[in-house]
C-alpha cells in the first residue's frame, strides 16, 4: 500500500486549507473525514466573516494566523471567483461602559497593526447606518472587516488540492492507528490508510483522536453552541456595515451583518453544552437574538426569517488555539480553533507547513498550480442563473439552476449529502425553505445520497 | 445582467399562471384587450392546484368535481384557447418604472424584458416554514410543508416519510393527511396549538375517519434525529412533555404571501397580510401594478382566487380605457381590535371595484364587528369566527366613508374574544 506524506483528519475549513497547502508544497496528501462531505462539522455554521484580527490577542498565533490567513485569501480570492464584500465593521458602544472600553479595544487595533481603525462619532454613524438605533453612542470603525461566502472558498481548495493529487475520502472516520517510529498505520471505517506524517484537524473530536492515537491530549473539547438567525432579503437595505459588539472575555458577542447572499445575519449564541453532535435551535434563544437585532436595526421588526441554524464551536479550556507538534510521532495536533478559524484557515495551514518543514520534511513545491473556479454564490457579482443555457431555475427564492445542480452532483468533489448540495449552491435554503423546490431536489438527487430526500417512490 | 435576448411588449403582463392569474388573463382576452402575457418561473402552470392532487376544485368554474392537476390543466387550456400568451420558465426578477413597466425577467434562453402598460402581481402564497416559526429542535430530513409534500406524491411521485406528525388543523392540513394516504403513509398525529381546530369542527372528521389522533393545547416542543427526524417532544396543554416517535412533520397553513417581488418593486406591503395594499380595483400603490389572488390575503381557495382574478382583469380592462377612478384621495381602512387584516386597505371615492371588504379575524370572537370613521359607527354586522374563516362586510357600506375607517370587533361586554388564541 502507497504511503502519504501527510494524513490530515478533517475537512473542515482548517483540513480543507491544510490540504490545499501541503499539496501545493508538493506533499502527497490523503484527507479523511467521517462525515459525507466538507465542512459537514463545526465548519458549516459560522458568521461568514473575514476578519482583520484588530481584537485578537497580540502577539498570539491566532493573530498572526488570522493575518496570514486574510491576506492570502485576498490574493488568491480572484482567481477562485470568490466574493468580499467590502462592508467593514463597527464595533458599537449601545452603553457608557462600552463607550469606556473603545479606547482600549483601539489600542489593541493598533498593537496588532490594524492601524485603518477610527472612531465615529454619534452622527457619524447614523450618517453611514440610518436604520440602526438612535442608541448607539460611539463606535470603532474597522474598515478592513469583510464579509466572505463561508463554504465556497474550502470547495475550491480542495478541488485544487484533489486536481494535484491529494486523495480526499469522506465517510472515513479514524478508529485507531500505530506509528512504527516512520509510518502511521490508521484504521478508518474504510480500510487502513498510511502515511508519515498525521495532523489533527478534527475539530470538534480533536481531543478524542489525540486521546484514541497518542494516548493522550493536551486538551479538551467543550462545544459551545451558537445559535443564528437568518433574515430575508429585503432586509439588505437596511444594514451595510458589520455591527459587531463591544467583546466579553469569553465571546466575540452577537454580530450583525449582511450575508454574501444577500441576507441579514444575527447571531451566534454562545452556550456551553457537552453533546459534540447535537446543536438545537431553540425558540427562546431565537427570540433572543430577534430582539437584540431589532434593538440594534429596528425596521428589522417588520422583516421575515428566513432561516434559522446552529452550529457547535470547538472551544476548550483556553482561548488560544491549541498547536502542538508531537516530533518524535510525526504528528501535529491542529485544535481548539474557534470562531476565528475561517479568516485564519489559509494562515494556519501556512504556519503548520513551517512546523513541518522544521521537522525536517522536505517536497518541491508545485510549479504554476491550477486553480479551480468555484460558482459563485454572491450576489455582487454574476449568478448562473444571468447566463442563458442554464435549463430552468429549480430554488426560486435562491435562484438556484439546474445547470448548478447538475454540476454540483459531478464532477470533482461532487455534494455528498443534502447539507453539501445547499451549501454548493444554496438550492433549499431561501425563503420559502423547500416549499418549492425539496420535492424536485428529492428527485434530482435520487441515488446521489447515502441519506436521500425521499424514502421511496410512490405505487 | 448581460444584453437582453429580447425585448417584448404587452398591453398586459400577468405574473404568475395560478388561478387568479389565469382567469384575470382569460377575462382580458375576453373582453378584448390585445396583448395578454402570463409569466410563470415553474414549466407548468397552474399553480398550486397542479400538485394538489385530490378533489374538490372547480365547482364554481366548470360546475364540476375535479381533482387540482385536472383543474389546472383546464384552467390553461381556457386561457390559451382565449389567446393568452404563456411564457412558462420565466422568472421575473425586477419591474421598472418608465412610461411604460419595464419587467426583466431571467429564462434559459437568456434575459427577456418585457414592455408593459399594466402588470398584474398574482403570485400566490406558501406556507410559512418550520424555521420562521421559530421552532425548538434539530434540523434533520423529513420537515415539510404541505405544498412541498404535495409535489413529492404527485408531481415527483416519491414518498418523503411514512409516519409524520402533521402540525396544523387549517383545511390545508386535510389536504396533508389526504396526501399522506395515497401514499400509504400514515400520520402519527395531528397537533393543534390552540384548543380547537381551525377549521369547522365537521371536517375533523377525517381525522378521525383516517384513525390520526389529534391533540389539541399542543405543540412541538423538539424535534430529535440525524440524518432524519426520528421523533418529536410534544408539549401538553398540562405543560408536561412527551416523546412521539416519527420519521417526519408536516408544517401546514400559516400562509404567507409570495410578496418579494412586490416588495422589490417598491410596492407598499400591508403588514397584516403580508401582501401589497390595494385599492378597490386591485391597483397597488403603483397605479399601474394591479395584484389579485392569494398574494393579496392569506389564503382563499382557488376558487376564490379564480374569481377574484376575473375581477381585477375588468379593472384593469377598465384602466386601460380610462374609465377608472383616479387613485387619489384615498382613504385608509385598517384592522382594529380582533381583526388580522383587511383586504382592500385602500378607498378611493366614486365606489365601484370590489363588492366586499375582506378580513380575518386575529383569534376566536363572537360579537359584533363595527367600522368606525371619525368616531362614528358607520357600519355594524353580527360576527362570530375563528382564524382563517372567510368574513365578507359590503364596501358599498364604507362609501360614504370620508375619512379613515377602523374595523374591529366590538368590545362590549356581549362580545367575548375568547381564549385560546393571542389576540392583538
Amino acid at each position: 500500500m502507497s504511503v502519504a506524506d501527510v494524513a490530515i483528519v478533517g475537512a473542515g475549513v482548517v483540513g480543507c486549507a491544510m490540504a490545499r497547502r501541503f499539496t501545493l508544497e508538493g506533499a502527497k496528501v490523503v484527507l479523511l473525514d467521517r462525515g459525507s462531505d466538507l465542512l459537514s462539522g463545526a465548519s458549516k455554521g459560522n458568521s461568514a466573516i473575514l476578519h482583520t484580527g484588530f481584537d485578537a490577542p497580540p502577539g498570539s498565533i491566532e493573530l498572526s494566523c488570522m493575518q496570514a490567513g486574510y491576506a492570502e485569501y485576498l490574493s488568491i480570492r480572484e482567481s477562485f471567483n470568490l466574493p468580499l464584500l467590502e462592508t467593514g465593521a463597527m464595533v458599537v458602544a449601545w452603553s457608557e461602559a462600552e463607550r469606556n472600553a473603545l479606547d482600549g479595544i483601539e489600542a489593541q487595533a493598533k498593537t496588532n497593526g490594524v492601524d485603518t481603525v477610527r472612531r465615529l462619532t454619534a452622527a457619524e454613524i447614523r450618517a453611514r447606518e440610518p436604520e440602526l438605533s438612535m442608541r448607539a453612542l460611539e463606535a470603532l470603525l474597522v474598515p478592513g472587516e469583510h464579509v466572505i461566502d463561508p463554504w465556497s472558498p474550502f470547495l475550491g481548495y480542495l478541488r485544487q488540492a484533489a486536481a494535484h493529487g491529494a486523495e480526499i475520502s469522506f465517510a472515513t472516520e479514524v478508529i485507531s492507528g500505530n506509528f512504527d517510529g516512520e509510518v502511521w498505520t490508521l484504521q478508518t471505517t474504510k480500510g487502513v490508510r498510511r502515511a508519515h506524517t498525521v495532523i489533527n484537524c478534527a475539530g470538534l473530536y480533536g481531543d478524542r483522536l489525540d486521546a484514541r492515537l497518542l494516548g493522550s491530549a493536551s486538551f479538551q473539547i467543550k462545544p459551545r453552541k451558537g445559535q443564528f438567525v437568518v433574515f430575508d432579503k429585503a432586509a439588505a437595505k437596511l444594514l451595510k456595515t458589520i455591527i459587531l459588539p463591544v467583546p466579553s472575555e469569553r465571546t466575540k458577542g452577537v454580530v450583525l451583518t449582511r450575508t454574501a447572499f444577500g441576507n441579514v445575519l444575527v447571531g451566534p449564541t454562545a452556550e456551553e453544552q457537552d453533546d459534540r453532535e447535537r446543536a438545537t435551535v431553540e425558540e427562546k434563544a431565537l427570540r433572543g437574538l430577534l430582539a437584540k437585532a431589532e434593538e440594534m436595526v429596528p425596521a428589522l421588526a417588520d422583516v421575515d426569517v428566513t432561516a434559522v441554524y446552529a452550529g457547535l464551536r470547538p472551544a476548550t479550556e483556553e482561548k488560544a488555539y491549541r498547536i502542538a507538534v508531537h516530533a518524535n510521532r510525526n504528528w501535529i495536533t491542529v485544535g481548539g480553533i474557534r470562531s476565528t478559524g475561517l479568516t485564519a484557515s489559509l494562515g494556519i495551514a501556512q504556519h503548520i507547513f513551517k512546523l513541518y518543514r522544521d521537522l525536517g520534511n522536505e517536497h518541491t513545491a508545485i510549479v504554476n498550480p491550477q486553480t479551480p473556479r468555484v460558482p459563485n454564490l454572491a450576489e455582487n457579482r454574476p449568478r448562473d442563473w444571468q447566463s442563458a443555457g442554464y435549463g430552468e431555475i429549480v430554488c426560486h427564492c435562491e435562484m438556484v439552476t439546474l445547470r448548478e445542480i447538475e454540476q454540483a452532483l459531478s464532477g470533482p468533489l461532487p455534494a455528498g449529502d443534502f447539507g453539501g448540495l445547499r451549501r454548493r449552491t444554496r438550492c433549499g435554503m431561501g425563503r420559502c425553505q423547500g416549499f418549492y423546490c425539496n420535492a424536485q431536489l428529492a428527485a434530482l438527487t435520487e441515488g446521489c445520497f447515502a441519506s436521500p430526500l425521499a424514502v421511496g417512490d410512490a405505487a | 445582467m448581460s444584453a437582453p435576448f429580447d425585448v417584448r411588449s404587452a398591453d398586459v403582463l400577468i405574473i404568475g399562471a395560478g388561478p387568479a392569474g389565469l382567469s384575470a388573463a382569460t377575462h382580458l382576452k375576453r373582453l378584448g384587450v390585445g396583448n395578454v402575457m402570463v409569466v410563470e418561473r415553474e414549466p407548468i402552470a397552474g399553480g398550486i392546484p397542479r400538485h394538489c392532487g385530490h378533489p374538490p376544485f372547480g365547482m364554481r368554474e366548470f360546475g364540476l368535481v375535479l381533482t387540482g392537476p385536472a383543474y389546472a390543466r383546464r384552467l390553461v387550456d381556457r386561457a390559451v384557447k382565449a389567446g393568452v400568451e404563456l411564457q412558462l420558465k420565466c422568472s421575473v426578477v425586477s419591474i421598472d418604472y418608465a412610461d411604460d413597466l419595464i419587467v426583466t425577467c431571467a429564462s434559459n434562453r437568456g434575459p427577456l424584458t418585457i414592455v408593459a402598460k399594466r402588470v398584474i402581481v398574482a403570485t400566490g402564497v406558501r406556507e410559512r416554514p418550520r424555521s420562521a416559526r421559530l421552532i425548538s429542535g434539530e434540523r434533520p430530513l423529513g420537515i415539510l410543508n404541505t405544498g412541498a409534500l404535495q409535489e413529492y406524491v404527485y408531481l415527483q411521485h416519491l414518498v418523503p416519510f411514512r409516519r409524520p406528525v402533521i402540525v396544523g388543523t387549517e383545511l390545508v392540513s386535510l389536504s396533508s393527511l389526504l396526501t399522506c394516504r395515497k401514499i400509504g403513509a400514515k400520520p402519527v398525529a395531528m397537533i393543534e396549538s390552540r384548543d380547537r381546530p381551525t377549521v369547522r369542527r365537521v371536517s375533523m372528521a377525517l381525522p378521525r375517519l383516517l384513525g390520526v389522533p389529534v391533540r389539541y393545547g399542543t405543540r412541538i416542543a423538539d424535534i430529535k434525529g440525524r440524518p432524519r427526524v426520528e421523533a418529536v417532544t410534544l408539549r401538553l396543554p398540562d405543560g408536561s412533555l412527551e416523546d412521539v416517535a416519527c420519521d417526519g412533520v408536516v408544517f401546514t397553513g400559516s400562509f404567507r404571501p409570495e410578496s418579494a417581488l412586490a416588495r422589490s418593486a417598491g410596492l407598499e406591503i400591508d403588514g397584516g397580510t403580508g401582501g401589497p395594499v390595494i385599492d378597490q380595483f386591485a391597483r397597488t400603490s403603483e397605479p399601474r401594478i394591479f395584484a389579485a389572488g392569494n398574494v393579496l390575503h392569506p389564503v382563499e381557495t382557488a376558487g376564490w382566487s379564480w374569481r377574484e382574478g376575473r375581477r381585477v382583469g375588468a379593472f384593469v380592462a377598465q384602466d386601460l380605457d380610462g374609465k377608472l377612478s383616479k387613485p387619489e384621495h384615498a382613504i385608509k381602512l385598517t384592522p382594529g381590535t380582533g381583526i388580522r387584516y383587511v383586504v382592500p386597505q385602500r378607498l378611493v371615492p366614486g365606489g365601484g371595484g370590489f363588492d366586499h371588504l375582506q378580513l380575518r379575524a386575529a383569534c376566536e370572537v363572537s360579537g359584533v364587528l363595527v367600522a368606525h370613521s371619525r368616531g362614528r359607527a358607520i357600519r355594524q354586522q353580527p360576527l362570530t369566527s375563528g382564524p382563517e374563516r372567510r368574513i365578507l362586510a359590503p364596501l358599498a357600506a364604507f362609501s360614504e366613508a370620508d375619512a379613515d375607517v377602523i374595523i374591529g370587533v366590538d368590545d362590549r361586554p356581549s362580545t367575548t374574544i375568547r381564549s385560546g388564541s393571542a389576540c392583538v
